[in-house]
């Protein structure tokens, strides 16, 4: 088996690059909690240009937000590639199904596939959830509409013309445990049909590297794009929250104690020099093939990590997303 | 077996209020073995419901029995022997069953839930019990080291842990534990593990409730 992209001409950019061999960047935009078509375009702005696919979350964390497909309908009318996520949490297969052919059918190219938060952690912890599907089946749900163009049930979609052919991304957690499952839960993944996958939040380089190590022996990395998860600290304050708060994920003592260790002023100037110094490290790293953005509402930092990280410019294979024939509206 | 617990007191006295006359019933089954709606909880709850009524200035007769199972209908019908001794209202100790079949046996009592039905789960510990199914009608332990991951996992994964499972717990609370860090750990110490390792694409929930109320019906107990 093969990395899809290139070969297949699955996704846009997002794919080329990795295909390429270029070290590949990500970022994240979070829907608002309101209909608002400008408050997504100005968070594009921080973005178009410093990456080459945005991931648009759906509903994270379970709060109500924008939908992810409207979001990245916007973000991608600014020339923004979006890879859309999509979560089981709140949908059943035909909901899904149903808006992965949507999607498909308005331009979306990358699709990342995961389970969902709780909705215990939410805005709506009395809602029923769905978890009729969990990540490995929707990614599977994926691929198997887009390589033989049949739904999960077995039945053909009509004709070959509206296979949806996206470039399927998933998730992968180094720092959950139990660790031994961690790689397997990976391979498992690509063996349902993943073409690339982002980390959760990366602060303990050992773990990680114990991880794409076993992920090498596997092939995995031959077979799939890994793509590690940066999120810079702002400060000692969220260095220690995500240490203690946040289950699956895990902040060395040593990064607690650098950045504890400067004033408070001079600490999120310290966690872009951390972030800065992962990335780094991670060009070099066997397996990894990029690196994922996730600023916690601290988006209007990625211009200045791309640039210290020297990560700019961005290479570009697709041509532009926007359509410049397309009538201008407000706000645009 | 079905595990159940009593409802608020609180909520219970709103079922009776403005009742002369109440009989509280228990159920020999599942209910008793959980300690929640046998014999010695139905002599608990007929004792508060009196002090309450007396301590409201409004006493209020309170009568007790225990059947051997209210979910049967041969049971049901002998129930009717209680009956007919003025009750103005008929509290139910069993899980939900028992209430549904009084009711239909009985439609003009007016019979209140006394317990919520919780879950199909057993004692850990004395006074501790937890989930460990959901009935989903096609049962797929064997290929979990005996746990079951659709009751046990708060998103009913198949697959393997998500990324919230920390020190064998459940990140959605700290009382749970995480069941598939205890499936990994079983199937590792068998030398299993390996068979965890292939994707399962979407369960067939037609067996489970999402396939509408189920029924059984068996040819040869058939009469």
């Amino acid at each position: 088996m093969t990395k899809s992209p290139g070969k297949n001409g699955f996704g846009g950019n997002l794919a080329r690059i990795l295909a390429s061999g270029a070290f590949a960047v990500t970022g994240e935009l979070g829907p608002p909690r309101n209909g608002s078509r400008e408050d997504v375009v100005r968070k594009t702005e921080h973005l178009v240009g410093n990456v080459d696919a945005v991931n648009v979350t759906d509903n994270q964390t379970a709060v109500v937000r924008m939908s992810s497909l409207a979001a990245c309908l916007i973000a991608q009318k600014r020339g923004l590639e979006a890879n859309m996520q999509m979560v089981c949490r709140d949908r059943n297969r035909i909901a899904m199904q149903s808006e992965l052919l949507g999607a498909h059918a308005l331009g979306i190219k990358n699709v990342i596939a995961l389970t969902g938060d709780h909705q215990k952690f939410g805005d709506h912890p009395e809602a029923k959830n769905v978890f009729d599907l969990d990540s490995v089946s929707l990614i599977g749900t994926i691929k198997k509409m887009r390589d033989e163009g049949k739904l999960l049930s077995g039945r053909d979609l009509d004709g070959d013309d509206g296979r949806p052919g996206f470039f399927i991304g998933a998730a992968f957690n180094p720092f959950a445990d139990p660790e031994s499952f961690r790689v397997l839960r990976a391979k498992k993944k690509i063996d349902a049909g993943a073409d690339f996958l982002q980390s959760q939040c990366l602060f303990d380089m050992e773990r990680f590297k114990r991880f794409m190590e076993r992920a090498v022996d596997l092939g995995l990395a031959e077979r799939a794009f890994f793509l590690a998860g940066i999120t810079p600290l702002k400060s000692a304050g969220m260095a220690n929250h995500m240490k203690n708060k946040v289950p699956g994920v895990i902040v060395p003592d040593e990064i607690v104690k650098r950045i504890s260790g400067v004033p408070k002023e001079k600490q999120a100037e310290t966690g872009i020099t951390i972030a800065c110094e992962q990335i780094e490290e991670l060009k070099t790293l066997k397996g990894v093939a990029g690196v994922h953005l996730m600023p916690v509402e601290w988006e209007h930092m990625v211009p200045a990590i791309v640039e210290r990280a020297k990560l700019l410019p961005r290479p570009a294979f697709a041509g532009p997303l926007a359509d410049p024939s397309a009538p201008r509206r407000p706000g645009e | 077996m079905i595990v159940a617990e009593r409802k608020p007191l609180e909520e219970i006295t709103g079922f009776v209020a403005g009742a002369k006359k109440v009989l509280v019933v228990g159920c020999r089954g599942c209910v008793t073995v959980c300690n929640a709606g046998g014999t010695k909880e139905v002599e608990i709850l007929a004792s508060l419901l009196r002090l309450n009524s007396q301590r409201e200035g409004n006493p209020m007769d309170v009568d007790e029995h225990t059947m051997e199972r209210q979910c049967d209908p041969e049971f049901a019908e002998a129930f009717g022997e209680q009956l007919g001794r003025g009750h103005d209202v008929i509290l139910s100790m069993a899980c939900s069953i028992g209430p549904q079949f009084l009711s239909r046996r009985y439609p003009n009592e007016r019979i209140f839930p006394a317990l919520n039905t919780s879950f199909l789960g057993g004692a850990l510990a004395s006074g501790i019990w937890s989930e460990h199914c959901q009935a989903c009608g096609n049962c797929v332990i064997h290929e979990f080291g005996g746990l079951c991951p659709i009751s046990r996992c708060a998103k009913s994964l198949l697959n393997g842990p998500c990324g919230g499972s920390e020190n064998g717990r459940c990140e959605v609370s700290e009382e749970t534990e995480c069941v598939w860090q205890l499936i990994v750990d079983k199937m590792e110490s068998n030398g299993r593990l390996e068979e965890l390792s292939d994707p399962r694409l979407g369960k067939d929930w037609r067996t489970s409730r999402d396939g509408g109320p189920r029924k059984i019906a068996r040819e040869d107990l058939i009469k």
